[in-house]
């Protein structure tokens, strides 16, 4: 199971990316893809849709289950990815290239507030 | 940690991923699910159900205490190794359990219940049976094993696996066993598909599950086996059907025997009973997956999804329903799905049989 130490976690097993023109990029973890298994619909936010933090945006579903997907940080939605949409399985097989929004933060400091790698292992750990 | 079949080690080495199933520790899939299904409708597929309770009814009354027992009618069964699909119903008329009955002599009968309900049908058939007559022998079998090979190519993989079945089986019409010393082969299944239930000695059990494997059978787990079944139509205890609804409600009304002068447990509930609501199927006609307990809107008043999932040989949503008796197949209808009303169509299962969509 991948955690990518470049990117940050929410305990909710979403990862965000901070990128230089100043948006957040989320996707689901890994390891949320493995919980989840074989998905079979995702189900992605308007563009232009206003988020608080925590807020509920998205949902992923596998054959098993549903899974929301939580606004890591507070933000406008900017851009949602069509391509796994389009084609789910493109989340089992990598789940940090298949991104499903991007948010224009509040406060792109927010970022700052969520889980690095070690600590999103340790949640995971708990789990087990 | 749960209760474990002989083959949990099988499922370990193999790469399961285990989940609890009814106290049991139990495979869910080997990677995935969506493969592990089509393994089953193109090939073959093995399922290790040995958390399913075979249970021996033998000796001097058995053939009238399960005619007395089961919805359905065991005098159906004249031939040694014919089966039968029935549900074991309470007085009040609702389901105790759904299971398949095999004859083999006249004071030698094999039922074989749901992992789930293992414990009350035990209690319920011992205390039954004390009634009934002192003679009978009602013996749980936890000493076999049972192992599921599904699909296409399932015996002629049994076959060539397990030397010396094909010449007792190959004339094995569905819905009949042979027995093989203490191995049992039943052409019978969950999937919709061909193949064969095989019961084998615990001690036998892993061998059995390698030289399968070996001759290019999938491992296949819990997850693939509740599409397979749901695209079959097949219902599921617990889901479908329970001690609160009647099989009249529940798309079992072809297994329940009303017409003969029989008595049997329930029947005359049964008989009292008009049913109102039927239980059939939906294909989901926008995006998105259809699950248990979501509501439906009918013309003719609500309904509710009994199992809801992610077709994998259709590519859609499908789901049983229990819907108003009047809802008919072509009818469009809605559900809420979280939140948002979806629209599905009423259409009449199997979903899928043999490989091919029938709907």
């Amino acid at each position: 199971m991948q955690i990518p130490a470049d990117l940050k976690y929410a305990k909710s097993h979403e990862w965000a990316r901070l990128a230089d023109d100043g948006l957040v990029t989320v996707g689901i973890t890994d390891h949320a893809q493995e919980l989840l298994g074989d998905i079979v619909f995702l189900e992605l936010p308007e563009v232009g849709k206003v988020v608080a933090r925590g807020e509920e945006c998205a949902v992923v579903e596998s054959v098993k289950a549903a899974s929301d997907i939580y606004a890591p940080v507070a933000g406008e939605i900017v851009a949602v990815n069509q391509q796994p949409v389009d084609r789910p399985e493109m989340v089992n097989e990598d789940a940090y290239a298949a991104w499903l929004f991007r948010i224009k933060p509040d406060n792109a400091a927010d970022i700052n507030d969520l889980l690095d790698a070690d600590g999103y292992q340790q949640v995971i750990d708990a789990e087990e | 940690m749960g209760k474990r079949t002989p083959l949990y080690a099988s499922h370990v080495a193999a790469g399961a991923r285990i989940v609890d199933f009814a106290g049991w520790d139990m495979p869910l899939h080997y990677g995935s699910q969506i493969e592990e299904h089509h393994a089953v409708r193109r090939g073959a597929g093995m399922f290790d159900v040995s958390h399913m309770l075979i249970v021996d009814v033998r000796r001097a009354g058995a053939r009238p205490f399960l005619r007395r027992l089961l919805a359905n009618n065991v005098d159906k069964l004249t031939l040694p190794g014919k089966a039968l699909y029935t549900c074991m119903l309470l007085p009040d008329g609702g389901v105790l359990d759904d299971l398949i009955v095999y004859h083999f002599a006249e004071d030698d009968f094999r039922i074989v219940v749901n992992a789930g309900t293992a414990d009350k049908d035990l209690a319920w058939l011992s205390l039954q049976a004390e009634r009934f007559d002192a003679e009978l022998s009602i013996t749980p079998r936890r000493d076999l094993a049972m192992i599921a090979v599904q699909g296409p190519q399932a015996r002629p993989a049994v076959w060539q696996a397990v030397p010396g079945t094909e010449e007792a089986t190959a004339g094995l019409k569905p819905f009949s066993a042979a027995r093989i010393g203490e191995m049992l082969i039943a052409r019978t299944g969950y999937t919709g598909e061909d193949g064969f239930e095989l019961m084998v000695p615990v001690k036998a059990a892993p061998f059995v599950w390698q030289a399968l494997a070996e001759a290019g059978v999938k491992p296949i787990g819990l997850g693939a086996r509740d599409t397979l079944r749901l695209e079959a139509g097949m219902n599921l205890y617990g889901q479908d059907m329970d001690e609160n609804v009647s099989p009249l409600e529940s798309g079992l009304a072809w297994t329940v025997d009303l017409a003969s002068a029989r008595d049997f447990v329930g029947k005359a509930a049964l008989r009292a009973l008009q049913p109102v609501r039927q239980l059939t199927g939906l294909l989901l006609l926008d995006a998105g997956v259809l699950r248990g307990h979501q509501k439906v809107r009918t013309p003719h008043g609500e309904g509710e999804i009994t199992s809801g999932t992610f077709s994998p040989t259709i590519g859609k949503s499908i789901a049983l329903a229990r819907l108003p008796l009047q809802s008919a197949a072509g009818e469009v209808v809605e559900v809420e799905v979280r939140g948002r009303r979806l629209r599905a169509q009423v259409v009449k299962p199997p979903f899928v049989r043999n490989g091919k969509i029938l709907i």
